[in-house]
């Protein structure tokens, strides 16, 4: 699922055409920047507590200030 | 005037138990601050001196009935809930239903961030203290500030102000700040509202929280200028102005902007420099607005017709700032006023191009490209439960466990501060206020403390039938430059409370 997801983002980058220098950069910039996205949720996938829905259901806090 | 003021932190924690959502809280905080008393504490603990203590009194001048106040304003009842005074000048204590971490005094914004840094690991490590106890509780701390189900707990800021300035003039240059304040201060949520929040994101996790513009109380109608005036200091001289609606970030620039910013919009009041009416039509909707937009484009209307995001309204005072140090101290300001405004300039320019660019930095912006990053890849809704986790284990305090931790851990978020001094922070007082003199107190004659506070020490001493109490009315007396060498050279706090009388 996660490749279906990636696939459209990167086939429209690579159809913009890159004529100058700053582009490249910030295209660069771009896709160092979403290689680090992933391997950032890559790692944190693994931390994740298991069952989301009954750990958020079950932070109950009783009132403060 | 500069950032620099006598100034400090109190942070509530979330609390749970793991595996047991109905548990106790007031026990649980009770079992995290009792568990790090005995694990740390060398000899009796030091009860909380009350005698100064004033949650009713009004900074518009008047006092709260008891009768009609509500039973959580009476902060100033003991009742019997757990309490440390620690070695670094901090109180550690149960407030309400969360265990609450209240920095020592210090005197500028990195201090502020370092001592309330401190505070994180002080609970991480009492809840590790905690699993040691009998039947092991797993009690976990999120350095947060709501459950989303219609609960919020607060962060609150004090800072020491001079009693001369006109309560007003706080409340007209102040509000217009504090809706804005968050665009860099906001620790970032997900959902928007108070009970059954609708799905989304916003920046701020208190905003919604807030009722009305000014006001005494801090747990229900919400004001966005709190009014109490319990200054733990000399009252002819000075207020403490006490912020309950920031967030609590575990960003370190996110909280150094935080402080700073606010220290010198401060001195800017307190020397009648900002004569421009900033004021903001509807503040308490539009503290909201602004939380509710992550692309920070929606615009706030002035009460002068003009209308501004955020951000624009953060420039408004940037402007002034920058003229008004470089008006009193030209070059010669010191290098945390400039780094507070070179930062407060850089953070602003950049969330008006392209807010993402702060990811590095700021909690809320570090936190909604993580949630962007999950919804893209595996096609998340905002009211799917992963992306709620993802808000929640932010904040988890723990290494292994805390997804702020592990941003700081790669690289992905940056430090102003080292591990080091943040470890020291934990049981070393600031060196320059009156923190100093009760740390070491309790570090070195903890035997013969019976009580403390902000404003006191009270000893118990041999060969005296009633306890001694030496007043630290002054925040910045009792400092390692005043009475560091005598704390070196007195051996037993026999020696010291004599030299200090002169007996």
């Amino acid at each position: 699922m996660a490749q279906e997801q990636k696939q459209p983002k990167k086939s429209s980058e690579s159809e913009e055409s890159v004529e100058t220098a700053p582009e490249t950069d910030v295209n660069e910039r771009k896709e160092a920047l979403d290689s680090d996205v992933d391997d950032i949720l890559d790692e944190i996938d693994d931390v994740l507590e298991t069952n989301a829905e009954d750990f958020v259901k079950s932070f109950i806090q009783k009132g403060g200030q | 005037m500069s950032v620099r003021r006598v100034m400090g932190t109190e942070v509530e924690y979330g609390i749970s138990v793991a595996g047991q959502p109905q548990a106790n809280p007031m026990v649980a905080s009770s079992q995290v601050v009792n568990a790090y008393a005995t694990s740390t504490l060398k000899a009796r603990r030091a009860r909380w001196d009350f005698e100064e203590e004033s949650p009713l009194r009004d900074a518009r001048g008047f006092d709260m009935s008891r009768q009609v106040a509500d039973p959580s304003q009476l902060t100033d009842e003991d009742l019997g809930l757990a309490n440390v005074i620690l070695t670094n000048g901090a109180r550690l204590y149960v407030d309400h239903a969360h265990p609450e971490f209240s920095c020592p005094e210090v005197t500028n914004p990195l201090d502020a961030v370092r001592w309330d840094k401190a505070g994180e690991q002080v609970m991480l490590d009492a809840s590790r203290a905690a699993a040691r106890l009998p039947g092991n509780p797993q009690i976990h701390l999120y350095k947060n500030n709501t459950d989303n189900k219609g609960v919020s707990y607060g962060a609150h800021e004090n800072y020491l102000m001079r009693r001369s300035t006109a309560f007003a003039d706080i409340v007209k240059h102040l509000i217009p700040f504090f809706v804005s304040r968050q665009v860099f201060a906001g620790a970032g949520r997900v959902g928007i509202g108070q009970e059954r929040p609708k799905h989304g994101f916003q920046i701020s996790q208190r905003a919604d929280f807030f009722e009305v513009e000014v006001g005494l109380e801090t747990t229900l109608k919400r004001p966005i200028i709190n009014t109490r005036d319990e200054p733990h200091a000399d009252p002819e001289k000075y207020r403490r102005l006490h912020v309950i609606l920031g967030d609590a970030n575990l960003a370190e620039v996110s909280t150094y902007l935080k402080v700073g910013s606010t220290s010198l919009v401060l001195a800017m009041i307190e020397d009648g420099y900002i004569t421009r009416d900033l004021s903001v039509d509807g503040p308490v909707s539009a503290l909201r607005a602004v939380s509710h937009d992550p692309t920070l484009k929606t615009l706030i209307t002035l009460k002068d017709g003009r209308k501004l995001t955020g951000v624009q309204l953060q420039m408004e005072y940037l402007d002034l700032a920058k003229k008004f140090v470089e008006e009193r101290y030209g070059s010669d300001a010191d290098y945390q006023t400039k780094n507070v405004l070179e930062r407060w300039e850089s953070v602003l320019d950049r969330l008006e191009r392209d807010p993402m660019e702060c990811a590095t930095e700021l909690d809320w912006v570090a936190k909604y490209k993580l949630l962007l990053g999950y919804r893209d890849r595996d096609g998340l809704e905002w009211d799917d439960p992963k992306l709620h986790l993802i808000d929640l284990q932010y904040a988890d305090i723990r290494p292994e466990k805390g997804l702020y931790q592990r941003l700081v851990r790669s690289g992905r978020i940056e430090r102003l501060l080292t591990d080091d001094l943040v470890e020291k922070a934990m049981h070393e007082p600031p060196t320059d206020t009156r923190a100093y003199f009760r740390g070491r107190c309790l570090e070195k004659y903890s035997e013969n403390v019976a009580a403390a506070s902000w404003d006191s020490v009270i000893f118990d001493l041999p060969g005296r039938e009633s306890l001694q109490r030496v007043p630290t009315i002054d925040p910045l007396r009792g400092t390692k430059k005043h009475v560091g060498g005598l704390l070196d050279s007195s051996e037993t706090a026999v020696d010291l409370f004599n030299r200090l009388t002169g007996s």
